[in-house]
């Protein structure tokens, strides 16, 4: 069940990365990468194994709907699923704070594996700009920390509402 | 229930996601080279796997020929060994065969050469003393052998015979101390003596101090001792030194090599001087 619905939420992220995150980050200088975040999330809270075939998925079917070489994107976030996962079952992260840390260095290392890989294969000319990587990973992080918020706060927010709804009449 | 026991294990599922993303990865890449990256990885992989197979192979084979299999390599070894050993003497036969026939066919040019009557001797015993140099020759009087007939070889003059008996003869070198020769420079035409000194050279005697005599200087047979026919060599002159009487001091080193005689050529002709000396009488 979890895992059918960590499936859905990174179907639901891709066709939000590549429909709404055009529309929503017009104009930002940093790519908010929506599917990172939910692998991160999902590594958080299910676990290194699950946030690994999470990543893997998640990864494989943006290098499929990016055009690129097969496993690109895979390999990195597979790599941020297990760091997610693996932090997740070490630390507490439920504060906003380590969160936060969390998704910068799930985005540098995301980053890294891409430009080292292309790098390494003779893809293409990736450049090593640290400062778009680090601001991408702070964007990341702004959206990760509050969409995680949301979405934790959202179930209980909801029952209130019927609890008040329930309790007035 | 296997799910869940990989649920347990991050590292592995990890790990074989990361193997699936290079192979992945691997098959749509090429190297510098324009092969893709998966079949050369593959094949370098698999031929070290390849490399290590045979190795075992080669090493077991290696222990198996090399220890296990050695009792016929003894066998084997032995035979060899026997066989080495009976091919040596045949080679040491084989050899001192074609040596042999060397030394006649040189004996038989000699032969031809000099256009006298000779018969061919082996030689089949040394001297029975040291302080005579002579040999002893498996020819005789049953081959019309007789006293005082020269003995030659291809390289010089040897001896003459001294005491022939029916199938064998006695040959007295000419480097013993009872030899002599009358003999000559080949270059002057100056005449001496040739004896024996015992230590394997000859003292040419009896050549005036006023003669021309270099060292090199070829010494021949005059042929005027009745023993030996006129123009076989027996050396070269060694040194020569003007000493105090009328007379050089002449050491010769004998052109045939004494201590190696194998074969040798009688010659039943006798020179032109002793056939005028024992004709002289009966005119």
């Amino acid at each position: 069940m979890r895992s059918a619905a960590a499936f859905a939420a990174i179907l639901i992220a891709i066709a939000a990365q590549t429909t709404l995150a055009g529309y929503i980050f017009r104009g930002s200088s940093t790519a908010i990468d929506l599917v990172m975040i939910v692998v991160v999330y999902i590594g958080i809270k299910s676990g290194p194994v699950t946030g690994t075939l999470a990543g893997t998925v998640a990864g494989l079917i943006q290098d499929a709907l990016s055009g690129g070489i097969l496993g690109i994107y895979g390999l990195a976030k597979t790599m941020v699923g297990f760091l997610s996962g693996l932090l997740g079952t070490q630390f507490i992260v439920t504060a906003p704070l380590p969160r936060f840390l969390l998704v910068v260095v799930a985005t540098c290392l995301h980053g890294a594996i891409f430009i080292g890989l292309n790098r390494l294969l003779d893809l293409q000319q990736v450049s090593a700009d640290y400062a778009s990587i680090l601001g991408q990973a702070f964007g990341n992080a702004c959206v990760g920390v509050v969409a995680f918020q949301m979405i934790e706060w959202l179930p209980g927010f909801v029952d209130r509402r019927r609890a008040g709804r329930f309790l007035r009449r | 229930m296997a799910f869940a026991d990989i649920r347990q294990r991050p590292g592995v599922v990890l790990g074989a996601a990361i193997l699936l993303h290079v192979i992945l990865i691997s098959a749509q890449v090429n190297t510098a080279s324009g092969l893709p990256v998966l079949q050369v990885v593959t094949f370098g992989s698999f031929s070290e796997v390849q490399r290590g197979t045979m190795s075992v192979i080669d090493g077991v084979r290696g222990l198996w020929s090399g220890y296990v299999a050695l009792q016929q390599v003894q066998q084997e070894n032995t035979a060899l060994r026997q066989e080495l050993q009976t091919l040596q003497v045949t080679l040491q036969q084989e050899r001192a065969e074609a040596q042999r026939t060397d030394n006649l066919r040189q004996l038989l040019e000699l032969r031809e050469r000099a256009q006298l009557d000779t018969v061919a001797a082996e030689v089949i015993a040394g001297a029975a003393s040291v302080d005579f140099r002579t040999v002893t020759i498996d020819k005789g009087t049953s081959d019309q052998l007789a006293t005082d007939m020269a003995v030659i070889s291809p390289a010089g003059v040897v001896g003459r015979v001294i005491l022939p008996s029916r199938r064998a003869s006695k040959v007295q070198l000419l480097i013993d101390l009872n030899a002599a020769a009358g003999a000559l420079i080949e270059r002057t035409r100056v005449q001496g003596v040739v004896v024996g000194i015992g230590d394997g050279l000859l003292r040419m005697q009896y050549v005036p101090g006023t003669a021309d005599v270099k060292t090199g200087d070829l010494v021949v047979t005059s042929g005027i001792d009745g023993i030996y026919p006129k123009g076989f060599v027996i050396g070269t002159i060694d040194h020569a030194d003007r000493g105090a009487g009328a007379y050089h001091e002449i050491v010769i080193r004998p052109a045939v090599d004494f201590s190696r005689l194998e074969e040798v050529l009688i010659v039943r002709t006798p020179p032109a001087s002793r056939t005028a000396l024992t004709e002289e009488p009966v005119k």
